[in-house]
């Protein structure tokens, strides 16, 4: 199982905003998209999951071109987990994440007890079984994209697509939000994130893709791409890529220079 | 496998509210044959009721059995069907707009329906090409909306959508008034008003076997995908993520509340304020879910409209438009929702 993109571009008829992209995803991976504001990783996101038509070049779920499937043949491949929001109206975490269920579901049917059970499961993985029964709309943000990526796990699909699942979280949310992204990996799902934290890369991806200027800059194992030069070239700003000693393991850490009095 | 992830409170708590608002819509009706110039009692009611089925005599006066079966029965069997008709339009329109205070009219379909009425009394035409006229009209308005809104391309579908609902709504508006401005003052006005302001006082029989049919085909619709409408009250590219036709099921849903509407509208003239109040108020009872909130909404506009009609016709010596009296009972029950229940949407 794997998601294809060859030579893609993507945006709108009228305003093209990416071309040439190539890279694939497979199952049991995590790739991170790095890439500053308005580089269209969303648009880029929303190309892959059919909610945009392509605009050129191929994208190819599970060997099969995204063009020729339907919405819900879509939805059981790959999920997607937008940035945490509001909800319009006050439907329960539980109620919420059952919605995954819908791509499983006939046209006329509501969800059955194994849907049910399956919502359940998919809220105990991420870890809020104590708010299945809460009002998503009265939740915090962090609570929020948790139970979004829970309700990504309720699809059952073997690719997920989050997009920036760690802004506008705190600190700890944004460590415990990658912990349950590795954690989906080493389930067999293929995940693709963007984020603009490049530490968070360095935390969680097995791969690094980097988008300016409409097109791949690199794609990558994380020690081989992020490094000063390319991450100044991504974002504008002087940079130093440096490894820290923890215990006997070495992590690198992206920190900025700019700061300087 | 016993259900026990499913929540066994709130299957409970759902299971009573149905049964309350069943047994409040059951007393309203009998409290309706029992009000009146002559007064049906429950017994009296269910002697008749079982003679007419079963073809045997009942051995009451036949007042009784013309009040029940010509002038009331029909009445109150049209304000149930009417009350349930605006109440469930209300509430997928609420949830397919993702928006608690839209009414069935959002998308000119009341004023689609006056105008095809006005122009029949405009015209003189007879009763019932009036209600098919307003019928046809509300069909009318929301076809045109939609397809001026699917025209316009590059925004937001939704927002499109509600936009021509409410200028063509304002255009439709002008031709009521204008209508109005040229009616024979004497013999057209009154009825152009009387129209407008809503009432059950002349359906009879024949009113139902039409409208009837007409509401269930709106209402079964709704109710088989009442998981999909769910899931079309997020966000439009998240519904289609989930697996949904967004654009499709969105169409099904206009068209069965505007075939329900259209029909109702057609028999009673404009009720405005049950397809806002009542989904809103049975959503604080039962939550966004609309498995649940379409049924209970149900009961709830039947019951309502019952009551209202049955205080329409007794409460003075002249009938009470309906219309009016909808909002003088709906807007203090709106606002003090509004005032208690914020955290009902955010």
């Amino acid at each position: 199982m794997k998601l294809a993109a060859q030579k893609l571009a993507y945006g709108y008829p009228e305003r093209r905003i990416g071309n040439d992209v190539t890279f694939e995803l497979h199952a049991g991976e995590v790739l991170c998209l790095l890439g500053p504001n308005g580089s269209g990783k969303t648009t880029l996101f929303k190309t892959l999951l059919g909610l945009l038509p392509v605009q050129g070049g191929t994208v190819m779920l599970d060997g099969q071109d995204l063009c020729t499937l339907q919405r819900d043949e879509i939805a059981r491949l790959v999920s997607y987990v937008p940035q945490a929001h509001g909800a319009f109206f006050p439907y329960t975490v539980r109620e919420v994440v059952l919605m995954g269920r819908t791509a499983h579901l006939g046209l006329f049917a509501a969800p059955s007890a194994r849907d049910h059970g399956a919502a359940l499961d998919a809220i105990r993985r991420m870890g809020i079984a104590h708010l299945a029964d809460a009002t998503y709309t009265r939740i915090s943000g962090g609570e929020r994209q948790l139970v979004l990526i829970a309700r990504a796990l309720a699809q059952e699909a073997r690719m997920v697509v989050m997009d920036e699942p760690t802004a506008n979280l705190d600190f700890g949310n944004q460590v415990r939000v990658l912990e349950r992204i590795r954690a989906l990996s080493a389930d067999g799902i293929g995940v693709l994130l963007s984020t603009h934290d490049p530490d968070h890369a360095f935390l969680c991806a097995d791969r690094v893709a980097m988008l300016h200027n409409g097109g791949l800059l690199a794609c990558g194992v994380p020690d081989d791409v992020m490094t000063a030069a390319q991450l100044q070239h991504l974002y504008g700003v002087d940079v130093v890529v440096t490894e820290v000693a923890l215990g006997q393991s070495k992590r690198r850490v992206c920190l900025p220079l700019g700061m300087r009095a | 496998m016993p259900h026990f992830f499913v929540s066994e409170t709130s299957a409970n708590r759902y299971s009573l509210i149905i049964a309350a608002a069943a047994m409040a819509l059951c007393g309203v009706v009998v409290a309706a044959f029992a009000t009146g110039r002559y007064p049906v009692l429950l017994s009296d009611l269910l002697r008749i009721l079982w003679s007419w089925v079963g073809g045997t005599p009942h051995g009451l006066d036949s007042t009784l059995e013309t009040v029940v079966l010509q002038i009331r029965g029909p009445r109150v069997i049209a304000a149930v069907l009417v009350g349930a008709a605006l109440a469930a339009a209300g509430a997928a329109y609420q949830n397919l707009f993702r928006n608690p205070l839209v009414s069935p009219d959002i998308l000119g379909v009341s004023a689609g329906a006056a105008v095809g009425a006005i122009l029949g009394i405009f015209l003189s035409l007879g009763v019932v090409a009036i209600q098919s006229m307003a019928f046809a009209g509300g069909l009318a308005a929301v076809g045109m909306v939609y397809v001026v809104a699917r025209a316009v391309r590059g925004h937001d579908p939704l927002l499109v959508l509600v936009l021509a609902g409410v200028v063509l709504g304002a255009l439709l508006g002008a031709c009521v008034a204008l209508m109005k401005y040229l009616a024979d003052p004497y013999n057209q006005l009154p009825a152009i008003t009387y129209w407008l302001l809503g009432s059950l006082a002349s359906t009879d029989s024949r009113d139902m076997w039409v409208a009837a049919p007409l509401l269930l085909v709106g209402l079964l619709p709704l109710w088989m995908l009442r998981w999909r409408i769910n899931v079309l009250s997020l966000d439009d590219e998240e519904a289609r993520s989930l697996g949904v036709s967004a654009g499709r099921i969105r169409l099904v849903v206009i068209v069965a509340a505007t075939l329900m509407t259209s029909a109702a509208v057609a028999i009673s003239g404009v009720i405005g304020w049950i397809g806002l109040v009542i989904p809103h108020f049975a959503r604080l009872l039962t939550g966004p879910d609309f498995s649940k909130l379409l049924p209970v909404s149900v009961l709830l506009g039947a019951g309502f409209l019952v009551a209202v009609d049955t205080l329409a016709r007794t409460m003075a010596n002249i009938e009470v438009p309906l219309g009016v009296l909808t909002a003088f009972v709906g807007t203090p029950l709106f606002l003090w929702q509004l005032a208690t229940a914020r955290r009902g949407w955010q």
